[in-house]
């Protein structure tokens, strides 16, 4: 078994000298983060600022925020920026973060079928929609994978009193874009980050129908790794990332970033 | 159909603007699969001659297992491979997670399991026709096994292709352990991913349609190269 995973690592080692050659040696941090910042394009937007100003590149794992979370408690990222505030807090109170921080925040919207069967766009609050959607047994796709948008959905429908289930609610198991792909192919209605939906192209028959309610507010936060008990990860340039997020510099960044002339991520930075 | 027609002028686009991001994308894409087929190969090729030609009790279990790992799912060895490399895991102290050498070691794992099946039918089907000759010449096993792969090189690069046709596919395990990071291990098959979840369907097609035609270019050299090995060689 040993020297089978000797053999493996030697493997690995070719491979990377076989890549290194198109790296140089330029510092960087690994980050683990969410789909929604990444499909959105904010990353190629501000990274190479942050690159620019403190000479660090950023290397970027977009995964869900529940894999997010995994890679960084087993100590696989150097830093970590995802929208889950109670997940977050649970994980800097666990021993894993040492420093949490509000960073950004953008919106949830309900997306349906054009012809909006359900009628939710005519409702008052989201907890009103949800409820028109479960009352029509209307299609209504989740995303079913334990992300910060799947587990903010599910606290949504619990405020509204419905326990989603049934032959209309359908759990897909997968990333914002693939569900938004798949709500499209089959007229279901669909919570999508802000950011993905406006940067999404295949929209077929899908439209916006519901947004504004503040309890569709979706909060970004940074968080820096435990020391402790990771003292092999890169905290120095963590630090200075975390930090260049919560600058003015850095929430300029993230001001100015735009898709098709909207703004879709807001800064407001704040330290726990 | 427009998506469609799309997707060839997209593809078509991709190879004539020569954008320096999909060549590093393809160069990658080719490095790290091309590396997994040969060092599989390094080890599978001898591996599945000496099971062809050496009698020992297991032997059919062993072959069976070996069989059926051929179905191993992508996304199972690159999870395995992620726990293995993983700071937590047995091996994290090297640092590979996330790199393009993880996703050689864990192409490997994929492929390996083919080329030592596939080889292992072949020789045994050669072995069978040259056993008496081989047994009257006296020639031992470990001596047999240069000699039968050398005589099957022909069917067996055909083995090699079908390694490399699962290694340049997969996406599952590339996407695990080495995360899809742009311009460090982002390969053509996760750009892929990464673009239809942007709903840029297009783009991703068309992405597709140039993945094919590498593995055609590949397979392509390949036949060449047999076939000019077998006019020389007879």
């Amino acid at each position: 078994m040993k020297t089978a995973g000797l053999t493996l690592v030697a493997i690995g080692l070719t491979g990377l000298s076989l890549g290194a050659s198109a790296q140089d040696e330029t510092p960087f941090i690994t980050l683990a983060s969410t789909t929604s910042t990444e499909a959105s394009g904010l990353f190629d937007a501000i990274i190479p600022q942050f690159t620019e100003d403190t000479g660090i590149d950023v290397r970027v794992v977009a995964v869900g925020t529940g894999q997010a979370f995994e890679i960084a408690r087993r100590g696989d990222a150097d830093s970590l920026l995802v929208h889950d505030t109670v997940g977050e807090e649970r994980f800097v109170e666990a021993g894993y973060g040492t420093e949490r921080a509000d960073v950004m925040v953008n919106d949830f919207v309900l997306i349906g079928p054009g012809g909006d069967p359900a009628g939710i766009s005519e409702a008052e609050s989201v907890a009103e929609a949800l409820s028109r959607i479960a009352e029509a047994e209307a299609p209504f796709a989740s995303r079913g994978d334990d992300s910060g948008t799947n587990r903010a959905e599910l606290r949504l429908w619990d405020a509204a009193g419905v326990e989603p289930g049934g032959e209309w609610y359908r759990e897909l198991g997968s990333g914002m874009g693939p569900t938004l792909n798949t709500a499209a192919g089959m007229d279901a209605y669909v919570m999508s980050d802000r950011a993905t939906w406006v940067a999404f192209d295949n929209r077929q028959d899908l439209a916006l129908l519901f947004e504004g309610d503040e309890a569709l507010f979706n909060q970004y936060g940074s968080i820096l790794i435990s020391e402790e008990r990771h003292p092999h990860l890169k905290h120095d340039l963590a630090e200075q990332w975390h930090a260049w997020l919560l600058s003015e510099e850095g929430q300029q960044a993230i001001a100015d970033f735009t898709v098709k002339g909207q703004q879709l991520f807001f800064p407001n930075a704040r330290s726990d | 159909m427009s998506d469609d027609a799309n997707a060839f002028q997209t593809a078509l686009a991709l190879i004539l603007g020569r954008d320096p991001d999909l060549i590093g994308i393809v160069a990658l894409s080719l490095q790290v699969s091309l590396s997994a087929v040969l060092i599989a190969a390094l080890i599978a090729l001898p591996l599945g001659a000496a099971l062809a030609l050496w009698r020992f009790p297991g032997r059919g279990a062993v072959i069976v297992i070996l069989n059926a790992l051929m179905g191993l799912p992508p996304v199972v060895a690159g999870l395995a491979v992620y726990l293995l490399l993983s700071r937590a895991g047995p091996l994290g102290e090297f640092g590979l997670l996330f790199t393009p050498g993880a996703m050689v070691i864990a192409q490997v794992i994929l492929v390996l399991p083919i080329i030592a099946a596939l080889t292992r039918q072949q020789v045994e089907e050669l072995h069978g026709d040259y056993r008496e000759q081989l047994t009257s010449m006296g020639v031992t096993l470990a001596r047999r096994i240069p000699t039968l792969l050398w005589d099957a090189r022909f069917g067996l690069t055909t083995v090699m292709l079908a390694g490399f046709g699962r290694a340049s596919a997969e996406v599952g395990a590339v996407m695990i352990v080495g995360g899809n990071i742009d311009g460090v291990t982002r390969v053509m098959t996760t750009a892929i991913v990464l673009e239809t979840s942007k709903g840029n369907l297009p783009l991703a097609l068309g992405l597709g349609i140039v993945l094919l035609g590498l593995v055609a270019l590949v397979n392509a050299a390949a036949h060449l190269v047999g076939e000019t090995a077998r006019r020389r060689l007879g």
